[in-house]
């Protein structure tokens, strides 16, 4: 565990796009718009996430893992060898750049499950079960060792400085992918960790994220009812938990799970048709713990899709634009036209209205 | 010797002002005044301090106080204990109370404050935005499933639990009929359907008058089995299986036969006159697995159409306690803590038994987290429920909704003199006197409480609205927002909560 810190609030930029096609892009256009929103973020974070770039490993799990030291770095990849079949690793390449200071130790891992490990107790675990586990074991119990990102042909980039100097210090230039969502961050204070920045990572799942959640408190205590341990401290923590839990592991569809996540209120609850008001009262029945609320726009995505998603009575700006097969979402809409001037259509986020985007029907990746 | 007893209170009368109307003499339930010669005389021993003939009488002659010369000074010995005593050696009896615990034990309320927003996060206007406090009470599954219909809606395939529905997370704590008076039951009950919430029969059973209220009514069940039968079960929205009260834990309920008339008695199928003794413990209950029978014989008889409650007493085990309850299968825990009042009790075990609501709330929360079972049942918490602060601190540190029953009480008059089990309370609420309950208009009272209701939502609007949320849902067990001044770090811990500065 990197230390604990306490909370802390931030404001924030962010910045995805994503070609419903799979086309792959490099990082360029993605760091040209969140350069552009340089005065929303204060050089303390930074980050990308990026969906398509191993295509030569992608069945394995890539994690791309933070250290403090070598020592960390070694304890952690004794616990890695117990747990998985190491098929590569390597420092992740950086380029030096000025503004970069102080970077830690930073590795990727590209990860296979024997399935012998998939049994405890002669009961087969689900396969992403285990690595969630094993990600909560690093982060949490391992001193100096932090797992940024743990999905399959994707992972994060991220680190304290500004996003575009982190992006170039990265490389991203380098990496082609079909989704890159991208973050600069406000953070009032900070213990200048690169582990907290943003995206937070499980699995495939990535979330950027500007504001900040109120009701923490209580999601963080709802989690840890399902076995998620929230000791990071950061609110984006928990909208990765939350997506997690509510869509892979209870199956609730992406749009109903957002729909828990930021619910209409009650009086338009009560307007639906009785089988719609009926499946959306259950929902915060059921899900009022999971409710997000405070001021947040949040840009989550995975393998599959990428979704915005503003707050109840939108406290935090998004903008949406299209253009052909590719989908747009910023904090700014000026962040979109600097890289698409050209586009379809545009549109502010609604409050708690979901925009999810997902691959053409027949694409594969 | 008690008939040496010096007066606890002094009932002074102006003469200069008194215009000898008499009017006091009328109002006092208690017998302290008369008139004689002319002016009128109080038998100051017999006064409770009620503050009955000080509010209505028309020239404002009348003061109250306590009497100032009554005992020596001393810190151990309290003029409580002398009185206690001659009282006990006069009569050789259990002394009695009304009313909740009124010691000086740490009120943890007051210990705890709450946060607020400042510009990172925005506070939300509750006068701007919309401001969700609806709550339902009952058992939630972990999680739903859905089927998508070909028009891309979604169907609910998980079959739910009952669920109550409240528009402010607020019900009405037991108080029977029988304890109170009718007027005091109907005021309950119309405030509890105006304001959508609930109010509860206690053990006395439910008169036939408010059978139109069912919809805002948990129906009790109690040791005694007052009044319950197959109708009386159906007839409400929620049937609660008492167990423990926090005013007197593994105490039954004394009912005294003065207060037994007519309506009372029909109400509760016993003899008119009769004392009504419920026992401590429940005949049919010695277990969890007892328990466990009753609620579903319960829920056999009403159909499982209704959530089934179980009401204990914060006791020192109460999270193991709560954790077998919500096992046993019941939808809600009301939680009593030992501030909780009464009707009747004796005062040597409402003062000395039970632990604050705030710890037994928090203990019980977060075990049935600990279990993964917190989502199986909905958790009321009592005892001392003073304002919607505490409602706040209460909906923060994990209950779903608060039941409040001396407020209710002080809303419909009640001036909290605890003399309740005598039956000859003036405010025409906890007596069964006619001359008295005729002066509780159902529908002023009931107004009153609306008022108190509606007052408390605003400021629970308002609490939610600095806190940056916009549904109660969002305080609910969020421990984060509070933090404690001047406690322990055992007590920091027990609760839950970060020191403030922290
Ligand atoms: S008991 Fe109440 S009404 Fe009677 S004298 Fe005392 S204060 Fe007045
Ligand atoms: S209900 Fe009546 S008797 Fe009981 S405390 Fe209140 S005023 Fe006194």
């Amino acid at each position: 565990m990197i230390g604990t810190f306490p909370r802390i609030p931030s404001g924030c930029a962010i910045s995805g796009m994503m070609s419903r096609r799979a086309r792959h892009m490099t990082g360029e256009a993605v760091i040209k718009s969140i350069a552009l929103m340089h005065d929303r973020s204060n050089g303390l974070g930074g980050g990308f996430a990026a969906y398509g770039i191993y295509p030569d490993f992608k069945d394995h799990y890539a994690f791309h893992i933070l250290y403090n030291s070598k020592q960390n770095r070694i304890d952690t990849e004794n616990y890695l060898k117990d747990k998985f079949v190491i098929d590569r690793c390597e420092p992740i390449p950086t380029r030096n750049v000025e503004a970069v200071t102080d970077p830690p130790i930073i590795w990727r891992y590209f990860l296979k499950i024997e399935e012998k490990n998939l049994y405890h107790n002669n009961q087969l675990i689900d396969e992403r079960d285990y690595v969630v586990n094993v990600v909560m074991h690093i982060n949490n119990k391992i001193d100096g060792a932090f797992v940024m990102s743990s999905g399959k042909n994707m992972g994060a980039f991220k680190g304290v400085g500004y996003p575009e100097d982190i992006g170039r210090f990265f490389c991203l230039d380098e990496y082609e992918a079909y989704i890159w969502t991208a973050h600069g961050r406000f953070p009032t204070n900070t213990p200048g960790w690169w582990g907290g920045a943003h995206p937070f990572c499980l699995l495939d799942w990535s979330v950027v994220h500007n504001g900040e959640i109120s009701s923490y408190g209580i999601n963080k205590r709802y989690l840890e009812m399902f076995g998620y341990k929230c000791e990071l401290q950061t609110d984006t923590e928990v909208v990765a938990y939350l997506v997690d839990l509510l869509h892979r592991k209870q199956g609730i569809p992406l749009d109903l799970t957002c729909k828990a996540l930021a619910s209409p209120f009650w009086k338009d609850i009560d307007k639906m048709k009785p089988e719609q008001r009926e499946v959306f009262t259950v929902l915060r029945q059921v899900y009022g713990s999971a409710l997000l609320n405070g001021p947040f726009s949040f840009i989550i995505a995975n393998s599959g899709a990428m979704i915005g998603l503003n707050d109840r009575i939108k406290l935090r700006p998004m903008t949406v634009g299209v253009k052909d097969d590719m989908v747009y979402m910023a904090s700014e809409e000026s962040a979109i036209r600097e890289i698409c001037p050209d586009l379809d259509e545009v549109w502010a986020a609604k409050a708690g209205e979901p925009i999810i985007v997902e691959l053409e029907e027949g694409v594969k990746v | 010797m008690s008939m040496y007893l010096p007066a606890e209170f002094i009932v002074q009368v102006d003469y200069s002002r008194c215009r000898s109307c008499r009017r006091c003499v009328a109002e006092c339930g208690f017998g302290t005044l008369s008139y004689q010669n002319d002016r009128v005389i109080a038998d100051h021993k017999k006064c409770a301090a009620c503050q009955r003939c000080v509010s209505t009488c028309p020239e404002g002659a009348i003061t109250v106080i306590h009497n100032p010369l009554a005992y020596k000074k001393n810190y151990h010995w309290t003029p409580e204990h002398i009185k206690n005593l001659h009282k006990q050696a006069a009569t050789g009896g259990k002394l009695l109370t009304g009313g909740g615990n009124d010691k000086v034990y740490k009120s943890y309320f007051d210990h705890m404050v709450l946060d607020a927003c400042q510009v990172t996060n925005p506070s939300i206007d509750p006068l701007r935005e919309p401001m969700e406090l609806r709550t339902y009470l009952g058992s939630k599954p972990d999680s739903l499933s859905f089927t998508c219909l070909e028009n891309g809606e979604y169907k609910l395939e998980t079959e739910m639990s009952p669920q109550v529905r409240l528009e402010v997370p607020i019900v009405f704590a037991a108080m029977s009929f029988g304890a109170i008076s009718l007027n005091a039951h109907k005021a309950l009950a119309m405030a509890a359907k105006e304001c959508g919430i609930l109010y509860n029969t206690g053990e006395g059973g439910l008169h036939k008058e408010l059978y139109a209220y069912g919809d805002r009514t948990i129906v009790q069940v109690a040791s005694g089995r007052f009044g319950v039968n197959h109708e009386y079960l159906n007839q409400g929205a929620v049937v609660e299986i008492k167990c423990g009260q926090g005013a007197k834990p593994g105490i039954g309920g004394h009912l005294p036969g003065e207060k037994v008339n007519q309506e009372v008695s029909q109400t509760r199928m016993i003899p008119v006159g009769s004392d009504a003794i419920s026992p401590a413990p429940h005949h049919d209950i010695y277990s969890i697995e007892d328990l466990s029978q009753l609620i579903y014989a319960i829920k056999e008889a009403t159909n499982y159409e209704k959530p089934v409650c179980v009401k204990i007493a914060a006791v020192h085990n109460v999270a193991a306690i709560a954790s077998g309850i919500a096992r046993a299968g019941a939808d809600i825990i009301f939680l009593d803590g030992f501030r909780g009042g009464t009707g009747a009790a004796p005062t040597i075990i409402r003062d000395n038994l039970g632990i604050p609501i705030e710890l037994a709330l928090a203990a019980v929360d977060e075990r049935l987290r600990r279990e993964g079972i917190r989502n199986k049942v909905s958790i009321i918490a009592a005892g001392g429920i003073r304002s919607s602060g505490d409602m706040a601190k209460a909906i923060a540190l994990g209950a779903d909704a608060v039941a409040i029953g001396t407020a209710a009480l002080i809303a419909m008059g009640c001036r909290l003199c605890q003399k309740c089990y005598t039956g000859n309370c003036s405010w025409g609420i906890a007596t069964q006197r006619p001359e008295l309950t005729r002066r509780l208009n159902p529908e002023k009272a009931a107004e009153c409480l609306t008022n108190m209701i509606r007052g408390w939502s605003l400021e629970l609007k308002e609490i939610l609205g600095s806190l940056g949320v916009n549904a109660v849902e969002s305080l609910r067990g969020s421990r984060e927002r509070l933090r404690g001044v001047g406690l322990s770090d055992t007590e920091l811990d027990i609760l839950g909560i970060k020191p403030a500065g922290r």
